[in-house]
């Protein structure tokens, strides 16, 4: 167990080591100090008549994001449809069906990268790269364009705008993505990953079988997988594939890669708003609730299912649906940092957790991927919290509430408490109709409370644009397709539409100098605060359901009782 | 402190006990007229509870018909449901009948007399009785000693003693006169001696005491908008919850576990923020009424709200931190001059100088010196007058002695100032103080030191007030000088010396350019722009009409150090509902924990280890929640009406305090409250 602990502590260390510089690198890049790329920035947007340095009221920013994304989607949409018609599809594969093509265009444009498909099997070349990694690289860009308006809402002080969307778009690809995509790319192939345009090779193996090796552009595409928290592998299985994840390095690197801009984003925000500390107290809250999560998780992993006991060797923990390669600890971690970032990349089997692992990876999407979170979105979304619990408990210091100075009414408490539908509706209500419907039962492989918890899952999972599955639920048939799509549009824009709302409301009001008698959003006590808020607001909501799900599961395992 | 005779009801500023029965007995009454679903629906959170009773009612009386086997409990909470409801019903209507009791006591003071009328403003002889219904604005009237003022007004011609004790409480009559500040009477107040010609300045119904009355009744209280954005989270909340208790049935369909609906009602009703939704009316009521306790009428609760988020506190020097008269310290005698010859010129020069700081050298004379000069024989006194800047005698042989500004005094003498003498004038004028120039003859004899003093306790309330964040600023019309002076003596933040209502303006205006919020006190008409400007102005009840209209609330004590106490009125407030809201939030945790094990543990034994309290049944925990959920809100009435206790400190020391006592209050109370009930319920065989 203390490897593993070292392990985990160096992998943090790490993490915090990349992260600080780079946040404070983005608040440059987003504040528009770093510049040494300003001739590209203008070659790109000066063709479409627009001009970076011209700020947006929040209502236009949200508009040109919502074109920009929606008309991504049609072409994705299309590309997939028809990709049987387009060259680079040298296995041949047919266009993908309407509601496959549905669900996968708005899986990549919202960030989430659930895969319906498996993508050696389904997808042509042109559409790997030119269609879904392009989209990996804007969405995420898009969610890092959110948290640079929001901060900048938040730290303005009465002005109308907050910031240029293609200006920040491009920035977020030119300054951030592209460069980490590229060195990290060059990385993992040195780690043994493929790129390549190549198609399958045949192989004969060992044992004198034959079989298939996909080939691709692997490297390119998992190196802007991990940093943009997109999650959608080449290959189905995921990083639990040796092409995907050759070594313990590439390991590391990719849960690195996992949760360094959503980390970084805290830094960013600190520097951005004028007060660091207010972005450590961000970074301490979902620091806690991400160790909080990672013991849960591993110490379920480590102890295993008591009623496999004798059937495997001794204190070897639950190694279902794990690789040999990676462990307890490297699929412990990774289930922790894929969930808590709305990555959905996954190198162990998440169905094949133990019921209270599954349930930390399940609660951490269904707070609405705030541990962290999407690139630039976990912020916002921690953001809203931030708002409701200083409205909350604000009060409490004797004066109405306020945050970074600003007063906090009727307007973000409105847009806020908006916000706080949406995992009830995507995860709660959009599962429910599924088995009103009768969709549900022909889909869930497993009988008992853990079908249950496979339902769950991919409703959780669609709408925090997380992406990972229970691969026991078959989420590819017309009904769950459309829903599960429906789900994700709304984990999507349900966030960030209210965020950016409240951000143009808040920068167009007077800032309050902070004094004795202002509540304090920095230090422990706040932390702490906002800890607990979560859980009681966002955590509560869901264990009702838990109850019928996973803790029914784990208390039926101790009661020795299957089904 | 005396009643005024017309009255009988206890004064309005009296304190209203807790667990006044004729309160409790009416508000029990009302908490059933109250149902009217109209009056209901603006409380969001009540009238869902309200809905899910009338559903579990019919519920209930279906399972009863039927004889299923829920029938009992479903009975029982169906009647809990109700009782929710009723017992924040009857908060509300006890914190109502509060400022009810007050108001009435208010209405008392109101006089049935008639106005007299003038149809001529110069003749007082010539009046008509008129109703004061049909009084009107801008008419004039005369009141005589032994009327009560029939309507609020400006006196425009007149001296009057007036007992405002009604209004007050304070039993000394205070006087009235046209011009100056002191010029606005009040409707209600009565007049003690000689007579007043007034212009009606407020219809009846729309006085002061009709507006005060208004207020604490609460019937047409409107929300405040921090209670508006409280309110959307509130129902925001109940919103996701209806989503949770929704779709669990289907998703315990999945176990082949059916809940009944009435469970369901029972556990959407206690996670649901009853308890905040149940008692933030009376709060705000409550705190409204502290307020009149107090002695202020707020023309709306926006303004109380406002006091609380204070940044800035413009104080005038005078009468809030300094006793408002400079008073002689000491004799400062030119070289050559006995003090006691200085002391007794300065004496003779004031003996008919009625100004408290003629007074104060004459005493400062006789305590000193144990001068005591009564026989005025043959003097000739020479008042102060704007022109000569000086005051003083001319004795019986001829000899004049004077008393005034340095300067003047220096041109009657006729020659410049020494050094002896231009250092003492320095030193006084340095240290805050005022210098008085003492010549007999052509002979200056010394300088009469007069300073003013500041009231003790006044710095320990600047350093709590610092301590909570709130910075003050002095104004005061003296020079930069003095006012540094005695700014650093009272322990300000910062002052504002030579100031004139512009330059008073300026400031707010500044502090608010820079997000500050500010408050400050006025009384004249010259200040009405700054009252209007500050988003805390609080006008002297004795000020002009123009100050009290461009205020927003009003101290009928007419006391500018209340300021301070209405900023503390108005943080208590927005504590209590903090406290309470973060309290009611809290508990959801052990609601969770009684009710949903209890759901499930047919379906999976195993989640009775989610029964941390170890409750009796599944039906006694569910009925054990709804009833502490009911329960908890009269428990709670007296916090409510009370507001919680607040020691003025800063932010981080009063979060961790109520963090602790009310946040996790709010997790462990239930815990046991639930307890205790469910093994009552298992006693009494309820479940």
């Amino acid at each position: 167990m203390t490897p593993d602990l070292l392990q985990a502590a160096l992998y943090a260390a790490l993490l915090v080591v990349i992260a600080v510089p780079l946040g404070l690198y983005m608040a440059r890049v987003f504040s528009g100090e770093a510049t040494f790329l300003a001739p590209l920035e203008r070659a790109l947007l000066a063709p479409a008549g627009i001009r970076g340095e011209e700020g947006q009221h929040w209502t236009r920013y949200a508009l040109s994001l919502i074109a920009f994304n929606a008309a991504g989607f049609l072409v994705l949409f299309l590309l997939l449809r028809f990709q049987n018609l387009l060259p680079l599809n040298p296995q041949g594969f047919d266009g993908v069906p309407a509601h496959l093509a549905f669900n996968t265009a708005i899986s990549f444009v919202t960030n989430t990268n659930w895969q319906s498909y498996g993508g050696e099997t389904t997808l042509s070349h042109l559409s790997q790269m030119v269609g879904l990694t392009t989209q990996n690289f804007v969405s995420a860009a898009s969610g890092m364009a959110v948290a640079a308006a929001v901060a900048r809402g938040f730290a303005g002080r009465q002005v109308r705008t907050i910031g240029n969307f293609w200006s920040d778009l491009v920035r977020s690809v030119l300054y951030v993505l592209l460069p980490l995509s590229v060195l990290l790319a060059i990385a993992f192939v040195a780690t043994g990953m493929p790129q390549t345009l190549a198609a399958s090779v045949d192989a004969t193996t060992v044992e004198g079988g034959r079989q298939t090796l996909a080939l691709g552009p692997v490297a390119s595409q998992i190196a802007i997988k991990q940093l943009g928290t997109n999650g959608g592998g080449f290959f189905n299985v995921n990083s639990a594939h040796p092409f995907e994840n050759p070594t313990a390095i590439s390991n590391l690197l990719s849960l690195l890669a996992i949760l360094a801009l959503p980390v970084a984003f805290c830094f960013t925000y600190g520097r951005m708003v004028g007060d660091r500390r207010q972005g450590v107290a961000l970074f301490a809250a979902m620091g806690v609730m991400l160790v909080l999560a990672f013991v849960v998780l591993y110490a379920a992993e480590r102890i295993g299912n008591p009623l496999h006991a004798g059937l495997v060797a001794p204190g070897s923990g639950n190694m279902e649906g794990k690789d040999v390669r990676f462990g307890i600890i490297g699929s412990a971690l990774w289930a922790v940092a894929t969930t808590a970032a709305s990555n959905g990349s996954v190198n162990a089997m998440h169905d094949s957790l133990t019921p209270l692992g599954g349930l930390v990876a399940m609660l951490q999407m269904q707070l609405g991927e705030i541990v962290f979170g999407g690139v630039g979105v976990g912020l916002t979304g921690m953001l809203l919290f931030v708002i409701l619990t200083v409205f909350l408990a604000g009060l409490m210091v004797g004066r109405t509430p306020e945050y970074l100075g600003k007063k906090i009414e009727a307007r973000e408490v409105k847009l806020a408490a908006l916000t706080l539908m949406v995992m009830p509706i995507g995860a709660l209500a959009l599962a429910a109709i599924a088995i009103v419907a009768g969709a549900a039962q022909g889909s869930i492989q497993d009988a008992g409370p853990h079908g249950l918890s496979e339902l769950l899952y991919a409703y959780s999972s669609a709408t925090g644009n997380n992406g990972s599955a229970f691969a026991g639920f078959n989420a590819n048939v017309p009904f769950h397709n459309t829903m599960l799509g429906l789900a994700m549009m709304l984990g999507r824009f349900g966030y960030i539409v209210p965020i950016l709302a409240i951000a143009g409301s808040l920068a167009a009001k007077k800032t309050a100098p902070a004094s004795a008698g202002t509540f304090p959003t920095h230090g422990p006590v706040f932390v702490v605060l906002l800890v607990v808020t979560i859980l009681i607001v966002g955590a509560l909501t869901f264990l009702p359901v838990l109850a019928l799900g996973p803790i029914a599961e784990q208390v039926s395992i101790l009661a020795a009782k299957t089904f | 402190m005396t009643q005024s005779p017309n009255t009988t009801a206890p004064s309005p500023t009296a304190e209203i006990g807790l667990f006044d029965g004729r309160i409790l007995k009416a508000a029990a009454v009302q908490a059933f007229a109250k149902l009217d679903p109209r009056g209901l629906v603006r409380n969001p959170v009540i009238f869902v509870t309200a809905l899910v009773a009338v559903l579990a009612t019919i519920l209930a009386a279906r399972e009863v018909a039927s004889g299923g086997v829920n029938a009992f409990i479903g009975v029982q909470i169906a009647i809990w449901l109700w009782f929710t409801v009723l017992f924040a019903n009857f908060a509300e209507a006890v914190a109502e009948g509060r400022g009810k009791a007050r108001a009435d006591a208010f209405r008392a003071t109101r006089s049935s007399a008639r106005a007299k009328v003038l149809a001529d403003p110069s003749r007082r002889d010539v009046w008509q009785a008129k109703d004061i219904d049909d009084v009107a604005i801008d008419d004039v009237i005369l009141v005589e000693a032994g009327d009560t003022v029939p309507t609020d007004g400006e006196v425009i011609e007149g001296v009057a003693s007036v007992d405002e004790s009604a209004i007050t409480g304070e039993s000394a009559p205070v006087i009235r006169e046209s011009g100056g500040d002191r010029s606005s009477v009040t409707g209600g107040t009565r007049l003690v001696s000689d007579w007043l010609v007034v212009r009606v300045t407020a219809r009846q119904g729309e006085t002061f005491l009709d507006r005060m009355i208004a207020l604490v009744e609460g019937a047409k209280r409107q929300k405040t908008p921090n209670e508006i954005a409280l309110d959307i989270l509130l129902a925001g909340l109940t919103l996701v919850f209806l989503f949770v208790v929704v779709t669990l049935p289907v998703f315990a369909s999945w176990s082949n576990t059916e809940i009944p609906v009435i469970y369901l009602a029972a556990l959407f009703i206690t996670l649901i923020p009853t308890t905040i939704g149940g008692l933030l009316s009376a709060i705000g009521i409550a705190g409204m009424d502290r307020l009149v306790k107090a002695n202020v009428v707020a023309k709306s609760g926006r303004a109380v709200e406002a006091a609380g988020d204070i940044d800035v506190l413009l104080l005038d020097k005078t009468g809030t931190i300094t006793f408002g008269n400079r008073m002689a310290d000491a004799f400062e005698p030119v070289p050559g001059v006995a003090e006691r010859d200085l002391a007794e010129a300065a004496c003779l020069a004031s003996l008919a100088d009625d100004t408290p700081e003629g007074k104060s050298i004459v005493d400062l004379a006789a305590r000193k010196f144990g001068i005591t000069r009564t026989d005025r024989v043959g003097m000739t006194f020479v008042p102060f007058t704007a022109q000569t800047r000086m005051s003083g005698v001319d004795l019986a042989g001829g000899t004049a002695i004077r008393k005034g500004a340095s300067d003047a005094m220096l041109r009657l003498v006729g020659r410049p100032a020494d050094a002896a003498l231009e250092g003492i004038v320095r030193k006084i004028a340095m240290s805050g103080g005022t210098p008085l120039v003492v010549a007999r003859g052509d002979r200056v004899l010394g300088v009469v030191h007069l300073k003013d003093i500041v009231k003790p306790g006044i710095r320990e309330r600047f350093a709590e007030l610092r301590r909570m964040g709130i910075r003050t600023v002095m104004i005061t019309g003296d020079n930069p000088l003095t006012a540094a002076a005695i700014a650093a003596e009272a322990g300000v933040d910062d002052f504002l010396a030579e100031a004139t209502p512009e330059r008073k303006l300026e400031l707010i205006r500044k502090e608010q350019a820079e997000g500050r919020l500010v408050a400050m006190c006025g009384d004249g008409s010259n200040d009405a722009p700054a009252l209007a400007q500050a988003d805390v102005g609080v006008a002297m009840n004795s000020g002009t009409p123009a100050a009290k209209e461009a205020g927003n609330l009003i101290d009928l004590d007419s006391d500018p150090t209340k300021l301070i106490e209405i900023v503390l009125v108005g943080k208590q407030l927005l504590i209590s509902r903090g406290a309470l809201t973060t309290f009611s939030i809290a508990n959801d945790v052990a609601k969770y924990f009684a009710i949903l094990p209890a759901l499930f543990v047919t379906a999976y034994p195993g989640l009775a280890v989610l029964d941390v309290m170890g409750l009796g049944t599944p039906q006694s925990a569910i009925l054990s929640a709804i009833i502490f959920n009911a329960l908890v809100i009269v428990a709670l009435i007296p916090i409510a009406l009370k507001g919680v206790s607040y020691v003025p400190s800063s932010a981080s020391a009063l979060l961790a305090r109520n963090l602790t006592i009310y946040g996790l209050g709010g997790l462990v109370v239930p815990f046991i409250g639930i307890k205790a009930i469910d093994i009552i319920v298992d006693l009494l065989r309820l479940a």
